[in-house]
């Protein structure tokens, strides 16, 4: 890490605002597995506490915006503390994102009436919950230690949670023409890959963030995506 | 910190500079400079663009001051400093001996850290620094000094009361008479040494942004130990250590990511 500033509050400003980014990144995580945790064990209770949590990490985003700015006022920081003040905002509403995105999976909980329980589906869905929840502990892990190979790791490594939520889309496709009747549940589900295949992005832009603040610059290239639901289809009577 | 990612790491994208053509107005080559014994600058080589502020920052005593004053030879006023080294203006090294000094201070005018009015009439303040140059009829001489006045936003401040003793004027005027009476001369460039630190805010605000009107006019240099002050009003910034020239690159670069471990700590205040 830096070796210290001459103002001494002045680190202390600075350590504050990663302690609160980490305590806001714990609270994702664990609303992340909640959600899902909800949805395969059709808990509501445990969706509508994922559900209040969410109020929580919003809050947290504005204690952390509010003292970004105050630190930059009172500050005017400069070069690597300046990064590391708009990286801390930046990593903040993508955090702040990852909530709203959980929030809405413990939403769906309570909507899900159906016995249909797919087993493969589900399997599909841990398994990439379980891919895309270690994503975001590696990058907000590389974020607090300033570890760039840590998070360029995490930025190529979405690919995969692109693939898997490919595949599950055309399985739910396929369980849809079935039975009318999978429609309803099929479709959240497909929203809740949706919003876990949006975490994993959500944990590449937390990425690009390290990236910034370790050097400086922006990442130019593309990133490497596995994503085709936008093309996946599947032709009845196939 | 440079992370072993060069074979891993994305492409990142080119720092953006401002496009314009640059001409160097001033190339200071390989310059060393003796306070007596000790050698105050370092080999410094630096380029400074026509028509944009270059600043000097460095903690105190790492020769950014001295640098500013090798420009237009003001160290010739004491004996026992000498510089080593060229300084190209336009191609033609003003280090060289035997060159008119009068003219080349005409050329490259200079603004002092302490407001420096002489005690005499706002106009006579204008008019003493023309006549030594050139020999104008009086309507012309007026015109020049309203010229320089407007050029130092101090025009409507002053204009009815342009027999006033200069030293009447606030801090923050006084500083602008200087800088109008420097821009008066009509000089190629123009340095200035701290030029807002004996002032409040609000009359540093109308120097900088007098500075930036200046630079379409002017190749500006200034020294300055408000960091602030160098990331808002330059194009270019130096940051210079201990007679050495550490880093020179946009300004922008310099305040968001220095390359140079030294740069970083110094303007994020982790120096000493």
């Amino acid at each position: 890490m830096q070796s210290d500033h001459t103002a001494k509050a002045f680190d202390s400003d600075l350590q504050e605002l990663t302690r609160l980014v980490a305590e806001m990144g714990g609270l994702a995580e664990r609303m992340i597995v909640e959600s899902v945790d909800a949805l395969i064990r059709r808990d509501v209770a445990l969706g509508q506490r994922v559900v209040a949590a969410d109020a929580e990490i919003d809050n947290l985003q504005r204690v952390i915006e509010e003292r970004a700015v105050s630190t930059i006022a009172r500050r005017q920081p400069m070069a690597v503390d300046l990064r590391e003040i708009v990286g801390a905002m930046r990593v903040a509403t993508d955090l702040e994102r990852i909530g709203d995105l959980a929030k809405n999976m413990g939403k769906r909980v309570a909507a899900l009436e159906s016995d249909f329980q797919p087993l493969k589906l589900i399997r599909g869905l841990e398994h990439m919950t379980d891919l895309v929840q270690s994503q975001v502990k590696s990058v907000l892990d590389a974020y607090a230690a300033h570890d760039l190979p840590a998070a360029m790791t995490v930025w190529k490594g979405d690919e995969e949670v692109d693939a898997i939520c490919t595949s599950l889309f055309r399985e739910l496709l396929t369980y849809m023409m079935e039975d009318p009747r999978n429609i309803s549940f099929c479709i959240h589900l497909m929203f809740c890959a949706k919003n876990i295949e949006r975490i994993g992005d959500h944990a590449t832009n937390i990425a690009e963030t390290v990236f910034y603040m370790i050097e400086g610059q922006q990442i130019l290239d593309k990133r490497p995506k596995g994503d085709m639901t936008t093309f996946a289809t599947t032709v009845p009577g196939n | 910190m440079n992370v072993a990612t060069a074979k891993t790491a994305p492409v990142a994208a080119p720092h953006p500079g401002d496009g314009s053509v640059l001409k160097e107005k001033i190339a200071i080559r390989n310059l060393n400079f003796y306070y007596g014994e000790t050698k105050a600058l370092k080999g410094v080589s630096l380029p400074l663009y026509a028509n944009k502020a270059t600043a000097f920052i460095g903690p105190s005593g790492c020769g950014k001051s001295t640098l500013l004053r090798v420009l237009n030879r003001m160290y010739d006023l004491y004996p026992g400093q000498r510089a080593e080294g060229q300084v190209l203006f336009e191609g033609k090294d003003i280090l060289e001996p035997g060159l008119d000094l009068n003219l080349l201070r005409a050329r490259i005018g200079m603004v002092f850290q302490k407001p420096t009015p002489f005690p005499m009439s706002i106009y006579e303040n204008i008019a003493f620094g023309i006549r030594l140059y050139e020999k104008l009829p009086k309507s012309e001489l007026d015109g020049r000094v309203e010229q320089a006045l407007q050029r130092g936003a101090l025009w409507s401040e002053v204009k009815d009361k342009l027999s006033a003793n200069g030293l009447s004027l606030s801090g923050g005027q006084q500083q602008r008479l200087c800088i109008a009476r420097t821009v008066a001369v009509r000089p190629e460039v123009i340095l200035f040494d701290e030029p807002c630190s004996a002032l409040d805010p609000i009359s540093t605000a109308k120097i900088e942004e007098l500075i930036d009107e200046l630079k379409t006019d002017y190749t500006i240099v200034i020294v300055t130990h408000n960091m602030q002050q160098a990331a808002r009003v330059s194009d270019r910034t130096a940051f210079m250590y201990l007679g050495e020239l550490i880093e020179f690159d946009e300004t922008n670069k310099i305040f968001t990511s220095p390359n140079d471990r030294r740069t970083q700590d110094y303007i994020t205040g982790r120096f000493g």
